[in-house]
């Protein structure tokens, strides 16, 4: 069991209580996932820059003079912004593959959660509520989230194996279910040169619509063809810098509901955790059918 | 009429509060605000009582119900009276998947849509469903009826045993020992009787009804691998 939550705004008016509405969300799926919670917000992009949200173990040690090491390593101008255990840097986008290097070297040990223009990702071990709380995820705005609370099946209960996966630049993946065919899988996605860092199984169905997407696959032919491809119980929820999609595996187990209104589109394991929605009582609210991609765009 | 905020006063309460009804014929009727989604809403009523609840509910809503009648005014989640043993537990909007899982007598209607495996292994209940029905219902059903007014997923009846199916609309695929029977006028006499209490106005000449082939019932060594 896991939970997932999901918002994708269409009311620019709304954005600025993104984090607040997903933190109330994620906290209501805490009986679903209390072993770990992450979250995937998409906000403040900057032409010409990217984003890469880092973890390590000693923040207070590293995260002082990170920007500056890196700058000099890649020659370029780097930016911090630390939060809690992870750190935002700033890097100009054409540096993103070379920041990402020199950034394994220079902290051994360092957990890169996301790169991309405008995609955050923090996600701990802990209860919902407290990684929220942690991150300040209530203050931020954005224009479209997703949120994953984890109760582990197929790995241990980690910082990298809690949900959000990311596995290309903007792109990010949710899940509850277990697959079934991943390590041969991941054999097969490694041998083709994509980056998969965990032993996880849902990093690489992540995985596994990044290289979709990079062979020239839509969002919504990427979603299409893991119907094929992947074995096993899934509900996915998937973010990219301007879309948001929703796919079940054909025996559809595992939990869904859906809500839409003009404001916004909301996904939740549970009705339960979209009640809180501003308009939900008007809300058009339906599971989403089995074997069926579901996908918007702003 | 007794009426209970779920938000204040909580689940264990309203539940606590029915069961004491237990064995008692009790004259009003209850209703419950503020569901908001929360699961088992209702479960283990053994009192001819009526229960409103006014909004949403989450899993088991009306779990292992006897006598009462409950009204959703809403959707539910998985699981919608699952074990029913007697009674009514009416849903005015969709219900997700397993509705009236295992039950074994009463009334289910659900008005909206209900997802996969609705009567999965029913054992007695009835159920009515006014829209349609998602993949593997019915699937191993011992015993009751399931009438869908609208279309019914893949695999309708699969391993069935003795429940009876009928369906207005169109069956995306039968289960593996599932077929179409014709119909007598017996089945129509029953179809007639469910349509009337689930407040549907489908004509029962409209249905097809489909059972158990009983090809499974025995092992044969022919379906072995």
């Amino acid at each position: 069991m896991c939970g997932i939550v999901g918002l994708f705004l269409k009311d620019k008016a709304l954005e600025p209580r993104i984090g607040d509405l997903l933190t109330g969300m994620l906290v209501t799926m805490t009986d679903r996932g209390p072993d770990s919670a992450g979250i995937a917000v998409y906000r403040d992009g900057v032409p010409g820059q990217a984003k890469l949200t880092v973890q390590v173990d000693d923040p207070d040690a590293i995260y002082p003079t990170l920007a500056a090491q890196l700058g000099t390593m890649i020659d370029a101008e780097v930016t911090l912004e630390p939060n809690n255990t992870h750190a935002l840097l700033r890097v100009p986008v054409e540096k993103t593959s070379e920041a990402r290097a020199a950034l394994r070297d220079l902290v051994p040990g360092v957990r890169i959660m996301s790169d991309g223009a405008s995609i955050e990702i923090y996600k701990e071990v802990g209860l919902p509520e407290d990684v929220a709380k942690r991150f300040e995820i209530g203050e931020m705005s954005g224009t479209h989230g997703i949120g994953h609370t984890r109760m582990a099946t197929e790995s241990a209960v980690t910082t990298e194996g809690a949900h959000p996966f990311s596995t290309g630049a903007d792109q990010c993946l949710v899940h509850n279910g277990s697959l079934s065919n991943h390590n041969a899988l991941r054999r097969k996605l490694r041998r083709d040169g994509v980056r998969i860092e965990s032993e996880n199984d849902t990093e690489v169905g992540a995985a596994y619509l990044t290289w979709k997407m990079q062979n020239g696959a839509s969002l919504g032919e990427a979603l299409e063809s893991a119907l094929d491809d992947l074995d096993g119980f899934y509900t996915f929820v998937v973010g990219t810098k301007d879309g948001f999609g929703v796919l079940r595996d054909p025996i559809a187990c595992k939990p869904a509901v859906m809500a839409e209104t003009d404001q916004f589109v909301a996904f939740g394991s549970e009705y339960r955790a979209l009640v809180n929605l501003p308009g939900i009582d008007t809300a058009r609210v339906w599971e989403p059918e089995p074997a069926t991609v579901y996908f918007w765009t702003h | 009429m007794p009426t209970y905020d779920l938000e204040v006063n909580g689940l264990r309460g309203f539940n606590a509060a029915l069961h004491e009804l237990a064995g008692t014929t009790p004259n009003e009727p209850w209703e419950l605000v503020n569901p908001k989604g929360s699961h088992a809403i209702a479960v283990g009523l053994d009192a001819p009582i009526d229960v409103t609840v006014a909004g949403s509910t989450g899993y088991y809503c009306g779990g292992m119900n006897k006598q009462a009648t409950i009204r959703v005014a809403g959707s539910v989640g998985p699981g919608v009276a699952e074990n029913m043993m007697s009674g009514t537990v009416i849903v005015e909007g969709d219900a997700s998947q397993y509705a009236g899982a295992t039950g074994h007598g009463g009334l289910l209607v659900i008005k909206g849509n209900a997802s996969s495996r609705c009567g999965i292994s029913m054992k007695g209940i009835d159920i009515v469903v006014h829209g349609n029905i998602g993949h593997m219902s019915a699937f191993m059903g011992q015993a009751g009826t399931l009438v869908v007014c609208g279309d019914a997923g893949d695999a309708l009846g699969d391993s069935l045993y003795e429940a009876r199916l009928f369906v207005r609309g169109s069956v995306k695929s039968l289960g593996a020992d599932c077929i179409e029977k014709e119909m007598r006028p017996e089945h129509l006499e029953l179809l007639a009787d469910l349509l009337a209490r689930a407040e549907s106005d489908a004509r029962p000449e409209e249905f097809r009804r489909y059972g158990s082939a009983r090809k499974l019932y025995n092992f044969n060594i022919d379906n072995a691998y």
